[in-house]
């Protein structure tokens, strides 16, 4: 559907797979030098200037397993190890993460407030080393280049495209889970209360108007639900107030212990509290992005220096219905499929079927 | 004033999609056919009104004689025509038509697809039957195709092609296909919340242009020559088609409005948005004073549900289907 969805997607799953990474290098006390050469490296590598010019060219959204690659080559962009269980615990969390925000943004438009909250995190990652940082800026002058003038119309088709790709997924998350944002069958909470989106009004209105234009009367209706007016809208600026808290660090230190409390006055506080949630088909451009971030150079140095990481289960979510086998035997029909399509149309680009080995290879690599 | 009814279950669960509910009425087969877009297929279910059949169907959005060719519909709906009843798919690649139940595909109508995919999205979306032969469908660019409907066989072909829009056509409605005399017998509505009213023809004219407010009109319905228009701001306004005349305006929902439905028996009126409600209102129409009133009767929500189809099942209002995002069932109410 649109053409300009991927930019935003992949920006928004790999702040959240930043946020994530984060939380588990500090909850593994690895050393503060290691820690951060890991996040500098998988941010330079997210921002490199050749694979952003590939990102941003209007194209097909990727299909689930082939973003999945390119996800799996950002994470091993750094002297960080992760071993398939945990990238695929990783991915699981990243993916419901943004599912999450792209259903609740009020208005289709504010996904774009939603991945500058990202942006503006990952800023923060990098805010000490100029070279990475200015990678980073120039990634927000495109994305407003690129998003400011759509208008809502076709906000709304970027989402629809989003939520295509989200269809079905509904991974338990125990953090969701615990905040009450998501319920047992892993569906979201979706409430008919709090503030409407920038631009609506309250509903309950009706006015009828004269021939002439002149307001004949006015009546209510009861709108079944608890709305107050629009909260003012986020800045749509490199630097500024976002207003909404999605897409901000939900694993933050100074995310405060959560108690239990009621569903609906739960759902009014959503939007003051400082922790948010976190959380189909290319053929030859989708391997070229993935080639593109294989190949990049980064610095690697000896195993001895390397860093393992464990994304546990138990800890960042639970209760996750075991969909690891099905997924690989998806994988693999995707890109047997792919492997066919490059062998057997004839249209193909010359480097098509090496593109295609590349992509096995590095699927047998991880 | 309305109740819960046994749920009709589907393979796929519904996509995010304007006006993603087909429905047709089958009177003297005692069935009822129902439409759902799931990415690139439709999902058709045939319902026997005593609730004890049904049966199940799916169309791939794909051209004929390609053996693999993926797009993704934008929608489905069924188009009533005096002598026929078809079903018309409208995809990222072009324009399905089958016959009412799904058997057989009777035309193709390829979109023009660049080689490599540009900024704007192209597909083809806005479908509606138009007095008396016509077949209407809107495109991305704005364009709506005209196409000329035969009594039966697949000779369809494209008659006209309507450039007024400049942005993505998003829904389009008509009345009249009966004996009833109307001035204007079609709406079109665009991302940009422009509405344009026509009358059918050899060639179709263009009777009026209702400007919108840079806000997308999502649904849009014709009746007793009123659009009733459902906008992204979760609003509905009801204007007088032909002068543009501003009747009513409704701060109906609190999000996306996404589906809006009309029972021309009874005038009531259907709304269903993103923010999980459903919503039956009452119009009233007085030609003599060429007033308008809407009257709100009753609101069902559909919990943790964004919804993206709601109809009514026959003229009268007397039931109602819903379709949400990432559901995989068509949530029926009947009036109680």
């Amino acid at each position: 559907m649109s053409s300009r969805t991927l930019p935003l997607l992949f920006i928004n799953l790999g702040g959240e797979m930043l946020y994530i990474l984060d939380q588990r290098l500090r909850a593994q006390n690895i050393p503060a030098d290691k820690a951060k050469k890991v996040m500098n490296d998988i941010i330079t590598t997210m921002f490199n200037k050749k694979f952003l010019e590939e990102l941003f060219k209007p194209q097909e959204l990727y299909s689930k397993k082939a973003l999945r690659t390119v996800f799996d080559r950002l994470a091993h962009a750094s002297i960080m190890r992760l071993n398939q269980a945990s990238m695929d615990k990783l991915y699981d969390l990243m993916t419901m993460a943004f599912k999450y925000q792209v259903l609740l943004c009020p208005r289709p438009k504010d996904i774009l407030l939603v991945s500058f909250n990202h942006m503006d995190a990952i800023k923060d990652f990098v805010k000490d080393t100029p070279s990475i940082l200015s990678q980073v800026d120039e990634t927000y002058r495109q994305l407003i280049e690129m998003y400011t003038p759509l208008s809502s119309g076709e906000f709304q088709l970027i989402r629809q495209t989003l939520l295509i790709f989200f269809q079905d997924m509904h991974i338990r998350v125990s953090i969701f889970l615990k905040d009450k944002v998501q319920n047992s069958n892993g569906r979201f909470v979706l409430p008919t209360s709090g503030s409407v989106p920038h631009g609506t009004q309250v509903p309950g209105l009706i006015r009828i108007f004269s021939c002439t234009g002149e307001e004949l009367t006015r009546q209510q209706f009861n709108n079944g639900g608890n709305y107050n007016a629009a909260l003012r809208e986020g800045s749509f600026e490199i630097f500024g107030d976002r207003v909404t808290k999605l897409g901000t660090n939900m694993y933050s230190v100074s995310r405060p212990v959560e108690t239990h409390m009621s569903g609906t006055s739960k759902n009014s506080a959503q939007h003051t509290k400082v922790s948010a949630a976190p959380n189909p088909l290319a053929k030859e451009e989708l391997n070229l992005l993935a080639r593109l971030m294989g190949g990049l150079e980064v610095e690697k140095p000896g195993n001895t220096d390397s860093v393992s990481l464990h994304v546990i289960p138990d800890e960042l979510s639970y209760g996750v219905i075991n969909i690891q086998a099905t997924k690989d035997q998806q994988a693999n029909a995707e890109l047997a499929k792919i492997m066919g399509e490059f062998t057997e149309s004839g249209d193909q680009s010359p480097g098509a079927s090496s593109k295609g080995d590349d992509l096995l290879a590095m699927m047998d690599g991880l | 004033m309305y109740h819960k009814e046994k749920s009709i279950q589907i393979k796929n669960s519904a996509s995010a999609l304007y006006n993603n509910l087909g429905v047709l009425r089958i009177a003297p087969r005692r069935l009822t056919y129902f439409t759902v877009v799931h990415a690139n297929v439709v999902n058709m279910i045939s319902a026997s009104w005593d609730g004890l059949n049904y049966s199940h169907r799916q169309l791939q959005s794909k051209e004929p004689n390609v053996a693999t060719s993926t797009s993704l519909i934008m929608q489905a709906a069924f188009c009533a025509l005096p002598s026929r009843d078809l079903l018309v798919v409208t995809s990222q690649k072009g324009i399905q038509m089958y016959e009412s139940d799904g058997s057989i595909m009777v035309y193709w109508h390829a979109l023009d697809t660049p080689e490599t995919p540009t900024e704007q999205a192209v597909f083809a979306r806005g479908i509606s039957a138009v007095w008396e032969n016509y077949i209407c469908v809107g495109v991305s660019s704005g364009a709506i195709l005209v196409f000329d409907v035969p009594s039966k066989g697949s000779n369809i072909t494209l008659s006209e092609v309507l450039e007024e829009h400049k942005e993505s056509i998003t829904d389009m409605a008509s009345e009249c296909s009966g004996s009833q005399e109307c001035i204007a017998n079609l709406v079109t509505a665009d991302d940009e919340g422009n509405l344009c009213v026509w009358k059918s023809g050899e060639e179709f004219q263009l009777l009026n242009k209702i400007p919108g407010f840079d806000m997308s009109c999502s649904s849009v319905k014709l009746w007793k020559g009123t659009v009733v228009a459902g906008y992204g701001t979760g609003q509905i306004r009801l204007y007088e088609a032909v002068t543009g005349i501003l009747h009513a305006e409704v701060n109906a929902h609190a999000r996306w409005i996404y589906s809006l439905d009309i029972a021309p028996f009874s005038g009531l009126l259907l709304s269903a948005a993103e923010d999980s409600l459903v919503r039956v209102w009452h119009l009233t129409m007085t030609p003599e004073t060429n007033s308008v009133e809407v009257a709100h009767l009753h609101n069902e929500c559909v919990t943790d549900t964004q919804i993206c189809g709601a109809k009514f099942c026959d003229g009268d209002g007397y039931a109602f289907a819903v379709t949400g995002y990432d559901l995989s069932e068509i949530i029926r109410y009947v009036q109680s």
